[in-house]
């Protein structure tokens, strides 16, 4: 090492000379390339960048030049070090280039590995579903109302037009609950939604919109296509001038909400003790939408080739059941339909066995997951 | 109500090329449910002919006796000779009348029919049984036997009128009419605007007083008794086959003539009828409620103790027959003799809900019953007598009394008003007044006046007794289907509840949490209770008991959700799905025993507020629970790592998730409740009103009730009652304020006893902590006796310390920390280790 030249007498510097400084560059460029990693080359520019690298050295000679000779070497020295510092970032990124694409590579997984740590939970499908059908009235303004499951006979019965004698008041399909010392409690499993209608109706200054979704009970042993234990959704509305027309627009707007814009419901004509006019409803099938009637070629699992679904019963609210229920049938006019949760889940998802929805298996309830 | 095509034309002269499928739309759409339609005879060929029997051979040395006869076919098989038939049957004879099927032949089902070799002969065809045609059930279980009169080589398929359709009706509780040939024709004559030949337009004599003496005691339980006498009858007359072949169609099996002759005017008019044997008869006929301790043998061979509400019809002797239900024994026609010779005819209409009422208590339905109950034309009644007793006449020779008994309790005529546009109103739909009076005047219905319609219900229609049936009489004769589609306007709704946002809520915050919904059913029985380990006083031990569970040993309702939800969870363990977590929300059912047992309120006008209050004091209480249950891995092992079982605390987690969504923290205490471990019990408390009120239970369960129940060991449950949730609830959530200065995080592992709660030491570390404290999490538990002595515990927990208008300073935050420790030494005895 030497100092630097303060003398400034006018000695040649063998390091500052030309060809000296090509060499130096040359000899850092070759370096650099020949550097392999990052490593290397940190080795390479601590040689040839370092303040002990020839290169630094010849600038720190600069100095003992004489003053016209400055100028020159110093140009000579700063282009020389500015092209090594260019390799030397070229080489650098270069490299690093080369690391971060081989680290991705290392750090690669199988991201096929399968993940069920936390395994999922879900809703039952009959809840989803209920809601569901509820949430297309509540959009057009209906409340949803509830009652209680163990519920009056009169609500369940008295009130909907259902006389004393009536076969349905019979052990044979209601449950009866026990009033101590074998008296009569009054009080029965509801075998359909149809007391929180009246309750609305008694609840409420008309006009009534409401949809009544709920657990009912009936005395029919468990087996592939009865539950005792089922899901029902009713809706009542009472209005001035409601019309069998209103009740129909309304179904057709369900089935359409449910199953596409191109369904359509039919009614027929049958009797319930609560409507009147009575009518059972069917909807188009949604699967084969009537194509599979009278055509074997293209037979419908869903509908049986029938081209229609039965859904349930429906009607003009009997005027008795409002003059029971505090309305007056002279003023108000109203219209009801129900059916069931587990038979629209049945053909709408093609569930075969109705004990599937009853038993709480959670290979059949999760995937249906958080709504349906 | 089975309905045969070709008798139906009978009454319409329908278009001949009108199917059953064409009729079935047609009715359907007026509205009686035409379940099948039935092709009787399908795939049918002859030839198929009277034949009779010339010879029997008996065969032996088979399993059973064959025989091998020759039968004259006449010229049907060509040849005029014998023909060579084997037959399994034997209820013939040589000389009788039998039906032939020849090869060349095909029976329903197709079964062709060739000569084959059977049992070492060739039999040339084949003697056919009721069965064999598809003719149904005729009671002989053997070959059919023809009556003499016909002759051999007479083609039987058009003789046996094999060849027909059948309708099959499901009739609705309000079209009783629609039980006979007459209602179904009635509503298909409408159907396609075709006349009606009605077959109840016969011509009856007027009563007198010479026929069989009747008294009806009972006026309104019988407001009409016709009895008719036919003597003369020949008891070995039997029935025509024409009268056989219907009653089959219609699903009746013939049983003898006078008997079938009462079945088939039944059939016809919809009246039931009934045939005393006269010589069986003591004295007047009589109709009465049943007195206390009678009995009555029913034609089923079934005595039966009588109730003082059922009707009776009585003789001298006592009763002799259940009014509209069932005749009795004692005076039967004698159709296993023959001796009957003289017969008296009951044309009766009794009141419906009697006969429902005793067809009911005496589990006894019969085609009578089934049809007054639905309601039977009065009108009728003496029309059928007459048919009746014309047909036994023609039948069986005898000879109509000039007898007419007739006991008519006088009624009026019903009558509805009803303005002439209200079936427009109902239906959305205009159709005028012209088209109204139309419709009700085709149903057979007098209709009077202009705006205001007077109209007088046709004998038959007990079910139209308001304006709204007639309206949907209109209706359905217009077409249901040309109602058009139109949508209400319901006034803006408020959407869902917050309780019921709340119950969605819950359902989807659990599922999110893992746990799968089941939906169990609510029945249950002492033996789950005392498997879940309850005490005698518990108040899940006070029931709501079923009279008429589905089964006895689960008679009552649920007062927990847990025994329904755990046999899910044993039912799926037992499936081979081993790490469950399973919820249910539901009504339980808790009576309180102030139940009061309610009257019977009006329907004629709304109950008073007070009656209503009475219906719902009846009720028991019927909060809303949710439960879960856990079991096996609620983390799976995998490539990642380790699992973790479900345990005790996943239990309390599952409650506080569900309390979170009513904006309600849970204050955890250990207690002792069933059915839970004594030492893995939490007891869940939040605020009501001020008040800290228990909210359920979580932990692991009791390992005996593990046991007693088959679960899998460490099984975990929670339940809490929704509704004490909803009254605890906070309302709206205030956002919390989001301090931006720095946290200073300070460390503290204390030491206590073991039996100190976590709880109470973190009450007193917040407490200590100050206003300064922005959270503390227990983040180790840590147990050693050599490091910390016995029965003691390690507690760390990490405060994080905030203020939010400057920057804490380190002697800030150790003061609060400080503080803290000090307060939960004093509370908890904690201190801090070293």
């Amino acid at each position: 090492m030497s100092a630097p030249n303060k003398s400034y007498d006018p000695v040649e510097v063998e390091a500052l000379k030309p060809e000296q400084i090509e060499r130096m560059r040359d000899e850092a460029l070759a370096a650099f390339a020949a550097a392999d990693s990052l490593d290397a080359l940190h080795e390479a520019k601590v040689a040839h960048t370092g303040p002990a690298s020839p290169l630094a050295l010849a600038n720190r000679e600069i100095g003992a030049l004489p003053p016209h000779a400055k100028a020159d070497a110093g140009k000579r020295v700063g282009m020389a070090r500015g092209a090594v510092n260019k390799a030397l970032a070229g080489r650098q990124a270069e490299l690093e280039a080369e690391r971060d694409a081989r680290v991705l590579v290392e750090e690669a997984v199988d991201v096929t590995l399968p993940y069920d740590r936390v395994p999922a939970g879900a809703r039952h499908p009959l809840t989803t579903m209920m809601e569901r059908v509820a949430d297309v009235f509540v959009s057009m303004g209906y409340e949803i109302a509830e009652g209680p499951e163990a519920e009056a006979e009169w609500f369940n019965f008295d009130a909907l037009n259902i006389a004393p004698n009536h076969p349905a008041r019979t052990m044979q399909d209601t449950f009866f609950v026990e009033g101590g010392k074998g008296e009569d409690s009054g009080v029965v499993l509801r075998t359909h939604t149809s007391p929180v209608q009246a309750r609305s109706m008694l609840d409420r200054e008309p006009p009534v919109y409401v949809v009544c979704p709920g657990r009912v009970y009936r005395t029919d042993e468990l087996d592939a296509t009865h539950t005792p234990v089922f899901h029902q959704i009713e809706l009542l509305a009472i209005d001035e001038g409601l019309t069998m027309a209103d009740l129909k627009g309304t179904l057709d707007h369900m089935v359409q909400s449910l199953f596409g814009a191109e369904m359509k419901t039919r009614l027929r004509p049958n009797y319930f003790p609560f409507t009147e006019p009575s009518a059972e409803m069917d909807m188009l099938c949604y699967v084969c939408k009537g194509a599979s009637v009278g055509n074997p070629d293209r037979p419908c699992r869903t509908c049986s080739s029938e081209g229609w679904i039965e859904l349930g019963g429906c009607g003009m609210v009997n005027p008795r059941v409002l003059t029971a229920c505090g309305v007056d049938p002279e003023k108000y006019s109203g219209f009801a339909f129900g059916f069931g949760i587990e038979r629209m889940l049945m053909f709408r998802h093609n569930v075969e066995d109705m004990r599937d929805m009853v038993e709480g298996d959670v290979r059949f309830t999760r995937p249906f997951g958080m709504e349906i | 109500m089975r309905v045969p095509l070709s008798w139906l034309r009978e009454y319409v002269d329908l278009p001949a090329t009108e199917t059953g499928r064409d009729v079935q739309a047609k009715l359907i759409s007026a509205g009686l449910e035409v379940e099948t339609v039935e092709q009787h005879g399908d795939g049918l060929k002859g030839p198929l002919v009277v034949g009779q029997v010339l010879t029997v051979e008996e065969l032996e040395g088979f399993k059973k006796l064959i025989r091998f006869c020759t039968v004259d076919v006449g010229q049907a098989n060509g040849t005029g000779e014998p023909q060579e038939i084997v037959c399994g049957a034997r209820n013939f004879s040589v000389g009788d009348k039998v039906v032939v099927v020849l090869p060349g032949a095909e029976l329903p089902g197709g079964f062709a029919i060739s000569a084959r070799k059977t049992y070492g002969k060739v039999s040339h065809g084949m003697i056919c049984s009721s069965d064999e045609l598809g003719m149904g059930e005729d009671g002989t279980h053997g070959i059919i036997v023809l009556p003499p009169e016909h002759e051999v080589g007479t083609d039987a398929i058009e003789l046996l009128q094999l060849v027909d359709e059948v309708l099959d009706i499901a009739v609705t509780p309000d079209r009783g009419y629609c039980l006979s040939m007459r209602g179904v024709a009635r509503e298909t004559a409408i159907a396609y605007g075709l006349p009606l030949r009605d077959p109840a337009l016969l011509d009856v004599p007027a009563p007198n007083a010479f026929g069989h003496p009747v008294k009806v005691a009972d006026p309104f339980g019988c407001d009409r008794f016709t009895a008719r006498t036919v003597t003369g009858l020949d008891p070995e007359a039997r029935s025509p086959i024409w009268l056989t072949r219907r009653l089959q169609k219609a699903g009746m099996r013939p049983i003898s003539l006078a008997v079938d002759v009462t079945n088939y005017v039944m059939l016809e008019l919809g009246q039931p009828l009934h045939a005393y044997d006269r010589s069986r008869v003591q004295g007047a006929i009589g109709v009465r409620r049943a007195e206390q301790g009678e009995r009555l043998t029913t034609l089923d061979g079934v005595t039966r103790e009588l109730s003082t509400d059922d009707l009776v019809i009585t003789d001298d002797r006592g009763p002799i027959g259940l009014a509209g239900v069932m005749g009795g024994a004692n005076s039967e026609i004698d159709d296993t003799e023959g001796t009957t010779t003289e017969v008296v005819v009951e044309a009766a209409h009794f009141d419906s809900v009697s006969v429902a009422r005793t067809a009911r208590r005496h589990k006894l339905s019969s085609e009578a019953s089934r049809r007054f109950e639905r309601g039977v034309d009065p009108e009728a009644a003496s029309a059928a007598a007459q048919r009746t007793v014309d047909l036994l006449v023609l039948l069986a020779g005898g000879t109509a009394e000039a007898g007419v008994t007739e006991i008519i309790a006088p009624s009026a005529p019903h009558t509805i008003t009803v303005p002439a546009d209200h079936p427009d109103k109902v239906a959305g739909v205009t159709y005028g007044r012209e088209t109204v009076v139309r419709r009700l005047q085709q149903i057979g219905c007098d209709v009077y006046g202009q705006d205001e319609l007077l109209v007088t219900v046709p004998s038959w229609r007990p079910d139209l007794t308001d304006p709204n049936d007639l309206a949907e009489e209109v209706i359905r004769l217009e077409g249901y289907e040309n109602l058009p589609s139109t949508l209400p306007r319901p006034l803006p709704g408020h959407g869902l509840t917050e309780r019921q946002r709340l119950h969605r809520r819950v359902g989807r915050a659990l599922a999110g949490a893992g746990y799968v919904e089941a939906l169990t059913y609510p029945f249950l029985g002492e033996a789950a209770l005392d498997q879940l380990g309850l005490d005698a006083g518990d108040p899940r031990r006070t029931l709501v008991t079923l009279v008429n569970p589905l089964s006895d040993e689960e008679p009552a309702l649920r007062t927990t959700l847990l025994p329904g939800l755990l046999g899910a969870l044993r039912r799926n363990d037992g499936r081979g799905s081993h790490d469950l977590a399973l919820f249910e929300t539901g009504l339980v059912f808790r009576p309180t025993g102030e139940e009061r047992i309610p009257e019977r309120l009006p329907v004629d006008r709304r109950p008073s507020k007070a009656d209503l209050a009475a219906l719902d004091a009846a009720l028991p209480r019927q909060p809303r629970h949710a439960a879960v249950v856990l079991a096996g891995a609620r983390e799976q092992a995998g490539w990642w790592g380790k699992g973790r079982p479900s345990d005790w605390a996943d239990a309390i987690q599952a409650a506080r998730t569900v309390a979170g969504e009513y904006g309600v923290e849970l204050t955890v205490r250990a207690e002792q409740h069933a059915p839970w471990h004594p030492g893995r019990c939490a007891a869940l408390y939040a605020l009501v009103d001020g008040t800290e009120t228990l909210v359920g239970h979580a932990g692991e369960l009791h390992p005996r009730v593990v046991k007693a129940m088959h679960l899998p060991e460490r099984t975990c449950a929670a339940e809490v009652e929704l509704d004490v949730l909803e009254r605890a609830g906070q309302g709206m959530l205030a956002a919390p304020r989001i301090a931006t200065f720095p946290v200073a995080t300070q460390d503290v592992a204390l030491v206590v006893d073991r039996a100190v709660p976590a709880a109470d030491v973190e009450a007193a570390l917040r407490e200590g902590a100050g206003e300064l404290l922005e959270s503390v999490r227990l983040f180790d538990v840590y147990e050693n006796a050599e490091q910390l002595g016995e029965g003691r515990k390690s507690l760390a927990y990490a405060l994080r310390f905030r203020a939010e208008d400057r920057t804490l300073t380190v002697d800030e935050a150790s003061a609060a920390r400080d503080a803290a420790v000090a307060l939960a030494g004093s509370r908890t005895g904690a201190v801090l280790r070293g």
